[in-house]
């Protein structure tokens, strides 16, 4: 087990803008799309070294999503990046039919997303996008945890047929994994073990999740497992199963809407297979607001200190079955098998 | 260099206390002759560089370049409103499509008398009622509809002037403003079609042509020329002028209005040929002032060329 340190902090978009200069590279057909933000998102770097491969397209989302899917219908792998914002709510239906109905080999990156995007205020806050992509069928959809990870997956996007997005931001946040750190698509990384609770948590809320097990260690003796969920999209059913099933209490924590993201996804899998009591990290289904991005996690409650108490919360849950003392019948005894013949 | 600093830190926070920073004069909404809107647009534009100074993120070269057309629309009798009551329902509105040049709304919404200037101090910080992109949910008093998805704006835009027009039959008008780079949005064109296809002669689409955004020149990231002719083509009565001139701001803005009284049948574009960051030296027809505020010397220097 890994042993995570803080090792500094930077904007996972360098992860991005770094993977597809190494990939413009490796691969003469990985071509990238701007749509006039190319300086924000650091599709810059991709541009500046490979300008015969990069289209400027101009603040046409909708337009930008489509020729790419055009591009990726004549062989090539196309990047499209812009803010979160608009390269999955501008352009969803386009998403929708266009890259997925045609499981086109369309790569799709999310910048400036969540609440850390900060002073622009709600509008460029992209809180819900998650839940939209996850319900869209072909889409891969990864939330890396630091600038080496979003590196490492948007790498790993380009080695497989089919649509990705990749979700990414814009301030600097933690940076704890390294090289060494075991990163696949769809595998969810056990980053501590613990047997109380267990923490599923993706983006920078993987950090704030270590600093909770770290304090609930400390201060309460309890031992909480901590999950990073990379993957939205295909999700990893067994760790998650497993998970719940030795620590018997979940929390997730993820930097969007409580509804619909990774709670959503994690309470989809273990209503299925393994129900336990959870607790949702999130923003609390609200808009956002100008404000720095540490002001606006304190603000809207995600921080470690949110998952602290969120994990003893689910404890107490747990420990008490709270809300799950009414005796069901068996209704195997009642009627006879012979009438679901349908 | 740290000493400068803090002094200049504590300046500012003693100005903003005493109201020197922000000082609380506001301007009447009244037939002018040209050369008084020189003052406004200054006084616009000084508001701009102070709440983008303190505010340390923010779209400075929009906003300054606009000023001269803000200053004539809001101060020469122009769009009508009450900033006393600013639902007033007689009012004609003003959409800001391009959202993310709404430093110069919020200040010249300040200076018209909606809120108090002061306010302008806490431009994009926890709490504000001025948001980094105009927040209708603040209820900040002039703002008419949230932005900052660019090419929305407009659309809504086209559904006021249609809902004044054939539901409500008032003789209200719609004032709406886009960038450029804004053009780019298919969904830009659809608000021309639809506008044209009613003969929206209360609305008064002002293009802000700056041929900048943010990755360079508008015509190199994907040009939209000529814009002329495609608004003709949408049936658009179009006037094309140099937007810091103010006897072409003005006498555009009174075509607009001679358009609408006489029922023309065709909505109105003012294409207004700008300069981002205009008039600051170093700011002026500079692409890379789309989207970042003025430092302290910055900001002193741009103060000082407004004197
Ligand atoms: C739908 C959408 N896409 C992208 C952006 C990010 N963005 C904000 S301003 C801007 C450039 C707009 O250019 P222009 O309309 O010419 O405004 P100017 O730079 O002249 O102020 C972009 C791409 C946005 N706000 N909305
Ligand atoms: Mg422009």
């Amino acid at each position: 087990m890994e042993n995570f340190k803080l090792l500094g902090k930077k904007a996972t978009r360098f992860g991005f803008a770094e993977a597809l200069v190494e990939l413009g590279e490796k691969y003469p057909n990985v071509v990238v799309l701007g749509a006039d933000v190319t300086g924000s998102v650091l599709t810059s770097f991709f541009r500046d070294k490979f300008p015969d491969r990069f289209f400027s397209i101009g603040v046409a989302e909708q337009n930008a999503t489509t020729i790419a899917v055009g591009l990726a219908l004549s062989g090539k792998i196309p990047f499209f990046a812009t803010y979160s914002a608009f390269s999955a709510f501008r352009n969803a239906d386009q998403l929708r039919i266009s890259v997925c109905y045609n499981n086109a080999n369309v790569k799709i990156g999310g910048g400036h997303s969540g609440i850390t995007v900060g002073p622009d205020g709600a509008t460029h806050q992209a809180l819900e996008e998650l839940s939209l992509l996850r319900t869209l069928p072909n889409m891969t959809l990864v939330v890396p945890c630091d600038y080496i990870e979003t590196r490492k997956a948007t790498l790993a996007v380009a080695e497989f047929f089919g649509p990705a997005f990749v979700r990414f931001g814009r301030a600097p946040v933690p940076w704890f994994t390294t090289e060494e750190t075991s990163f696949k698509i769809g595998k969810a990384e056990i980053f501590r073990e613990g047997k109380d609770v267990a923490i599923v948590a993706c983006g920078l809320m993987v950090w704030e999740a270590l600093v909770a097990a770290e304090e609930l260690w400390k201060r309460r003796g309890i031992s909480a497992m901590v999950i990073n969920n990379h993957t939205l999209k295909p999700i990893d059913v067994k760790t998650l199963v497993d998970a719940a099933k030795l620590c018997g209490a979940v929390v997730t924590a993820e930097e969007h809407q409580v509804h619909g993201g990774l709670g959503g996804a994690v309470a989809e899998v273990l209503a299925k297979n393994y129900p336990v009591p959870m607790e949702f990290v999130g923003m609390p289904d609200t808009f956002g607001v100008s404000g720095e991005p540490e002001e606006l996690l304190v603000k809207f409650g995600m921080t470690w200190r949110e998952i602290y108490s969120s994990a003893l919360k689910v404890i107490e849950r747990r420990d008490n079955k709270i809300g799950s003392n009414h005796v069901y019948r068996k209704v195997k005894d009642i009627a006879p098998l012979s009438n679901d013949i349908l | 260099m740290k000493f400068k600093k803090i002094l200049f830190h504590n300046f500012v926070f003693f100005a903003i206390t005493m109201e020197i920073f922000f000082e609380p004069k506001v301007f009447e909404n009244k037939k002018r002759k040209p050369e008084e809107f020189a003052e406004i647009a200054k006084e616009l534009r000084r508001d701009v560089i102070k709440s983008l100074l303190l505010a340390k993120s923010g779209h400075s070269g929009g906003s300054l370049g606009t000023a001269d057309i803000f200053a004539v629309l809001f101060f020469g009798g122009f769009l009508r409103y009450k900033p006393e009551n600013p639902k007033w329902e007689k009012r004609d509105r003003f959409v800001l499509s391009a959202g993310h040049i709404c430093p110069i709304l919020y200040a010249t919404l300040a200076r018209a008398g909606f809120f108090p200037v002061a306010e302008l101090a806490t431009l994009r910080k926890l709490g504000s009622r001025l948001q980094g992109h105009p927040a209708l949910d603040t209820e900040l008093p002039g703002i008419e509809t949230s932005a900052g998805s660019l090419g929305q704006g407009i659309s809504i835009a086209v559904g006021m002037a249609l809902s004044d027009k054939y539901l409500d039959k008032n003789d209200r008008r719609v004032f709406a403003l886009t960038g450029d780079g804004e053009l780019q949005e298919g969904s830009t064109w659809e608000a021309a079609m639809a506008a044209g296809n009613y003969k929206l002669d209360n609305l008064c689409w002002i293009v802000d042509n700056n041929d900048c955004q943010i990755d360079g020149r508008v015509r190199e990231v994907m040009s939209i020329y000529p814009i002329d002719k495609k608004f003709e083509a949408f049936n658009f009565d179009v006037i094309t002028i140099d937007g810091h001139n103010y006897n072409e701001i003005i006498n555009a803005f009174e075509k607009f209005i001679n358009n609408h009284n006489n029922q023309i049948g065709k909505p109105t574009v003012i294409i207004a040929k700008t300069k981002m960051g205009f008039p600051i030296s170093f700011m002026t027809d500079n692409y890379e002032w789309h989207g970042i505020p003025p430092n302290e010397e910055q900001a002193l220097r741009a103060l000082a060329e407004l004197q």
